[in-house]
């Protein structure tokens, strides 16, 4: 790894600053994905921001919604007790997600941040658009199982690794973020961009940006919700194709849904035809396979990956079957 | 894999070259090609590599196993390269060295983690526990006694991290059923295949109730 200074940041509004000042600057948090990217040499900041010491850890229950510190650790928010009350399809989510040491390490921003696990993009003597821009994508024609099925492009078919943002697509999160010029609110579904021609781009923060907070809104859904996660082994694995389920049923009635998929696209990937489709519905298992079919319609897949078509049909009508039967 | 850099003490060629571009950058090299004979032997004795050595790296107060350590490292390395290289703690493991196999598990301030991918230079005043901190004398920490008794290993190169994780899976709470353990236990790899007697090893040592 490539030496680097390193400095601790005292307030949100200090570690803006100091970073801004650097043309070559990253914010660190638990550093679990960026210590494995600098190791690898895939990035190679010359000065490290520590913001562990910023005041940003808390879980926040207010009128209407519930406000989650950027660094809040993972494990931290899996386990907390009015989480799992009121959005146990984050709870789920997070614990689907590595392992109980990397939990307790990374944080709700850096979990948002980390980068894509495809081959390619770990791989520095194989090309990637994603790493070096205008070097090719060696997973399209390449070895893609583990590939993008939606909105792909021909510069870049990896996929968002994240099981929480997942869950925070499909519950309607708010991404709070401090800048340079001031704070924004950036809705969790805009937050991470598909890749077109600028694969290298993850998100539409600026990197000068330190995400502040994520909030959730309240809904009826505590009750009848699912993540469900299809991966090589039981646990500690990146998803194939995972699915965050939301019903909010009055009886057998859907009254509001919703759907986002993990492991088959640039960004999480809501289901938005499929809960169309569903709202106003009766809960049945064909009105869920029918809801899948819809949702999978668009789907492309690159050779090896092609498997994630019926799998992703499969993935979608058990997990809102499961979240129906809670 | 990890470079050598991180991995060895020793300045290799390439360390002391980055040292000497360093000091060039600083203006320092051009100063002792000017100075006089005083500052050149103060060259050739490689002080102009220590001054370097000293700039770039950055103080660490950190207790391992009780122990207190007032170190000077390099920003960039990390806890599991300062246990087993600086401090000689060779007890944890580097397995993958990327965080996907768990064998540098150690608990800092209480929490299991895992120290490939912590830099030590964000560990300051942190209280680290590590293998050897278990044992009292000669007398083992309960779960060390279960995994012997239980075959909870076959090589052994991943077990530190296994009894670190086992403990703290207990601690946790997350021991409570043999599925709640191998979920809890998932980040541990063992190639060796001793999962069945670790979660005996783990089972046993919740159920025996004693202080861990």
């Amino acid at each position: 790894m490539k030496n680097f200074q390193i400095i601790k940041a005292l307030s949100a509004n200090s570690a803006v600053t100091s970073l801004s000042k650097e043309a070559d600057a990253k914010f660190i948090a638990g550093g679990t994905n960026l210590v494995d990217l600098m190791k690898k040499n895939i990035t190679a900041p010359d000065k490290l921001v520590d913001i562990n010491g910023l005041d940003l850890k808390k879980i926040e229950f207010l009128k209407g919604k519930t406000v989650i510190g950027a660094l809040a650790k993972n494990s931290d928010v899996a386990s907390d007790k009015e989480i799992k009350e009121h959005f146990p399809l984050l709870s789920l989510a997070l614990a689907a997600g590595a392992s109980q040491q990397i939990r307790n390490m990374a944080t709700v921003g850096g979990n948002m941040l980390q980068r894509t696990r495809c081959s390619y993009f770990y791989n520095t003597d194989m090309p990637c658009n994603k790493r070096v821009p205008k070097s090719g994508c060696g997973a399209i024609g390449g070895s893609n199982r583990m590939s993008a099925v939606f909105g792909a492009s021909e510069s870049c078919i990896a996929v968002h690794p994240s099981d929480m943002c997942v869950a925070l697509a499909a519950l309607d999160a708010v991404v709070t973020v401090e800048g340079p010029k001031g704070s924004r609110k950036i809705d969790f579904k805009d937050f991470h961009r598909l890749p077109g021609n600028t694969p290298e781009k993850d998100t539409v923060l600026d990197p000068k940006e330190l995400i502040t907070s994520v909030e959730i809104p309240e809904n009826n859904f505590a009750k009848n919700s699912h993540y469900l996660k299809i991966r090589d082994r039981t646990s500690y694995a990146f998803a194939l194709v995972s699915v965050a389920a939301a019903l909010d049923l009055k009886g057998k009635k859907i009254n509001d849904v919703r759907l986002a998929m993990g492991g088959v696209a640039h960004k999480p990937w809501r289901l938005t035809e499929a809960e169309k489709f569903l709202k106003g519905k009766e809960v049945s298992e064909t009105v869920f396979k029918q809801a899948a079919d819809l949702a999978m319609k668009e789907a492309v897949g690159y050779g090896d990956n092609n498997f994630k078509l019926t799998l992703g049909k499969n993935a979608i009508a058990e997990a809102l079957t499961i979240a129906a039967s809670k | 894999m990890a470079s050598k850099k991180t991995n060895e003490n020793k300045v290799t060629p390439e360390d002391a070259n980055s040292r000497r571009d360093f000091i060039k950058k600083s203006g320092l090299f051009t100063a002792l090609a000017l100075a006089p004979p005083s500052l050149v032997m103060a060259s050739e004795n490689k002080w102009d590599e220590k001054i370097a050595e000293y700039l770039e790296t950055v103080p660490l107060s950190i207790e391992v196993n009780g122990a207190k350590h007032n170190l000077n490292i390099e920003p960039r390395t990390t806890l599991l390269d300062l246990l087993r290289e600086q401090l000689q703690l060779t007890g944890t493991k580097k397995g993958c060295d990327h965080g996907q196999c768990g064998a540098c598990t150690v608990h800092v301030d209480g929490i299991r983690i895992l120290s490939c991918l912590s830099l030590a230079s964000m560990q300051q005043n942190a209280k680290v526990v590590t293998i050897e901190g278990l044992s009292s004398g000669k007398k083992l920490h309960p779960m060390q006694e279960a995994f012997i008794k239980n075959d909870g290993f076959q090589c052994g190169y991943c077990t530190p991290g296994q009894i670190m994780s086992g403990i703290a899976c207990i601690k946790e709470g997350h021991a409570n059923s043999r599925e709640e353990i191998s979920e809890y236990m998932s980040g541990n790899i063992c190639r060796c295949g001793a999962y069945h007697n670790i979660v005996d090893a783990i089972i046993e040592v919740k159920e025996g109730g004693k202080l861990i």
